[in-house]
């Protein structure tokens, strides 16, 4: 029973953490790529990376956050842009090509030795070289603040300072997305992604949409980067095709094509992972599995989780069947 | 409620008896000029690898009449569609560097704009939309979502007015009532709210075509808009074609059969093999020993079987033919 509370407890606190948040709005980002308009970007995570190192590197640089924050925004429409011009045209699998290869070009130009001096290779950045100017902006007082099963330093890194704004960002995008995606701009890239050729023949300017929707989306994944770095350290590896990975899992799960579906997913995600990991803890005798291997042994459950949810519930927990972003059959 | 519902019964209505007066005195050759021509074609020609699609060299298509564009299978008619909307571009495009000579490149204007290199998008912006012969229906989304994306001018297209419903509230509420008005001629309000892939195929297209109508078209192109329709329904099809030409508009599709066609174009012009082989009103067109040929061509190496195709006047022919090779070779 008390390691049963462990976990209800290590649950509860990652259902809360800005790393769960991140996750969540990295998935928001990708909703509004491959929910709404059916593009298929396999590098979110290199939209992350792109953020999370114009942030970190020019608070080094010495430039007050609200800039910084502005580059890690103009730094991914660049991104952006550069996969876009030469794909949006092409057919939807040569962006998923490039948007893969891309972002591992940025990890590994970012890891790379011969970069150090700015990007700390493949050791990265740590959180206190660029986290002091957000710390600063906090409002909430030194000291600790105990609530129900949470309890965290009001403004220390992981505290709820940066909980909170965390969760603040989660809820203004999720209220953006559900203004946007019931305009008639949203029903215009529900009409792409069901077939372009017809929204072409309506007089709309399908590539125009396109570019917007993955410009927007990999905005949105920049700010999810910078959420993720913000409490913890900035390490290329940390944002690669397995981050990718866990997105659309998120995505997926929570159910493409709604507003709360992609915060959904990013939660549910770490506590399914949580929860394996605890009762295989608690109940699987550590010489059939060791702690490393009840781990592992998450991460095989949640893809298997994620097989089932893609064949008995293509929709997601949230989505509506008869809105299906993806084809099953 | 039925009463309202245009049929096509021999009763030719005044716009109808205009249209067809306005190419009254137009030879009957391929390739003619209109008096009042909206769409102009020339030197528009398509191959896939060895094979010619289409080779038009000159169309022109007249203002506020049905053109009735008919061929047999593989004619060429849907290539040629996609080459003028836009959504495929001519072997003879002019290109910066080894394009055609001066004066053969591919060229066409509608209504006195130059349409031939702009784009699928712009094409329609002008007022040229378009229906597809496999229908495009967006299945995932309602029959009403479907009708609004078909209008012109709503600001909330644009991404930062999106965001702030009052400014496009208000036109959406036009667009919406416009959208109810043509569904329930369409005979399709009752579905406005369910997904458009529930729909049969059938309603599909009846669907393709309202949408198309919602940005008030100069003039519509419908891609076999009778195919896969139940045949209780084609008739009311073709009435709404004529509703539409009666209401101004320039109409031209795509038929394989010649007997849809005969009711109700004011014009008909013949592909075969991706040419241009015939042209003048329905009635005496299907007479030209070009048209028979073609359709007999096709159907030399096809369905030979299948007399549907066949007017009566071609069955004459054919067994006249027949006679005078049996003559023939009793002589030998
Ligand atoms: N994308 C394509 N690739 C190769 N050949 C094509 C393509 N589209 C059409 N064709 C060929 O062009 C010819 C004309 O086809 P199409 O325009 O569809 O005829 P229609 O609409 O009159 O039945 C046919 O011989 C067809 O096989
Ligand atoms: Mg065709």
């Amino acid at each position: 029973m008390d390691q049963f509370l462990t976990t209800l407890v290590a649950i509860l606190n990652s259902a809360i953490s800005p790393q769960t948040a991140a996750l969540a709005i990295a998935a928001i980002g990708l909703n509004i790529h491959f929910g709404y308009t059916g593009l298929l970007n396999f590098g979110q995570a290199g939209f992350m990376l792109i953020g999370a190192y114009a942030f970190a590197i020019s608070i080094i640089g010495g430039l007050p956050i609200i800039l910084a924050f502005l580059i890690a925004l103009v730094a991914a429409v660049l991104f952006a842009l550069i996969l876009g011009i030469p794909t949006l045209k092409l057919r939807g699998d040569y962006l998923a090509i490039v948007t893969l290869s891309a972002a591992e070009i940025v990890r590994m130009v970012g890891r790379s030795s011969l970069l150090t001096n700015i990007t700390g290779g493949s050791n990265g950045i740590t959180g206190n070289e660029y986290r002091g100017p957000f710390t600063d902006l906090s409002f909430f007082g030194d000291g600790r603040i105990d609530f129900g099963p949470w309890n965290y330093d009001a403004t220390g890194s992981n505290g709820w300072w940066f909980i909170a704004t965390a969760w603040f960002v989660v809820a203004l995008l999720c209220l953006f997305v559900w203004a946007i995606m019931r305009s008639p701009w949203g029903r215009v890239l529900r009409g792409i992604r069901e077939d372009e050729d017809a929204v072409r023949a309506l007089g709309k300017n399908v590539y125009s949409y396109k570019m917007q929707a993955l410009i927007l989306g990999g905005v949105i994944g920049a700010i999810a980067g910078i959420v993720y770095i913000l409490p913890a350290s900035l390490q290329a590896d940390s944002m690669g095709r397995s981050m990718t990975y866990f997105i659309f899992t998120a995505l997926l799960l929570g159910g493409a094509a709604t507003v709360f579906g992609p915060v959904l997913g990013a939660i549910v995600f770490f506590a399914l992972r949580l929860l394996v990991q605890g009762l295989a803890g608690q109940f699987v005798p550590g010489t059939i599995m060791n702690g490393q291997q009840t781990e592992q042994f998450a991460w095989i459950v949640i893809g298997i989780t994620l097989m089932l949810v893609v064949i008995f519930r293509p929709q997601g927990i949230l989505g509506n069947k008869k809105e299906l972003s993806f084809d099953v059959k | 409620m039925s009463s309202d519902v245009p049929t096509t019964t021999a009763t030719i209505t005044a716009a109808g008896a205009a249209a067809k007066a306005s190419v009254a005195d137009v030879p009957h050759e391929p390739g003619v000029a209109k008096p009042d021509a909206i769409l102009t074609v020339d030197h528009v020609t398509r191959r896939f690898g060895g094979v010619t699609a289409v080779d038009v060299q000159h169309l022109e298509v007249q203002r506020g009449i049905i053109t009735a564009l008919i061929g047999p299978n593989g004619a060429g008619k849907t290539t040629f569609f996609n080459l003028i909307t836009g959504f495929d571009k001519p072997s003879s495009a002019p290109k910066l560097i080894g394009g055609p000579k001066a004066g053969e490149a591919a060229k066409s204007s509608f209504n006195g704009n130059e349409v031939g290199n702009i784009g699928a998008t712009k094409v329609a912006k002008q007022g040229m939309v378009r229906t597809f012969q496999l229908t495009k229906a967006l299945s995932k989304l309602t029959v009403l979502e479907n009708m609004r994306l078909g209008a012109k001018d709503q600001p909330g297209e644009n991404l930062f007015v999106a965001m702030i419903k009052p400014l496009w509230a208000k036109r959406e509420a036009e667009i919406t009532l416009k959208a109810e008005d043509l569904l329930a001629r369409f005979k399709l309000l009752e579905k406005k709210d369910d997904m458009a892939g529930s729909l049969s195929g059938g309603q599909k297209k009846l669907l393709e075509m309202a949408r198309a109508l919602m940005s008030d078209p100069v003039m519509i192109m419908l891609d076999e808009p009778m195919a896969g329709v139940n045949p209780a329904l084609t008739q009311s099809l073709l009435g709404h074609i004529q509703a539409l030409r009666d209401d101004g508009m320039t109409v031209l599709f795509v038929e394989h059969d010649m007997h849809m066609v005969r009711h109700i174009s004011d014009w008909v012009v013949v592909m075969a093999e991706g040419r241009v082989v015939a042209e003048g009103p329905a009635g005496t067109v299907m007479d030209d020993p070009a048209v028979i040929d073609a359709y007999l061509g096709a159907h030399h190496n096809t369905d030979l079987g299948d007399d549907s195709l066949l007017t009566d006047e071609v069955a004459e022919e054919l067994a006249a033919e027949v006679t005078a090779e049996e003559t023939a070779e009793g002589k030998a």
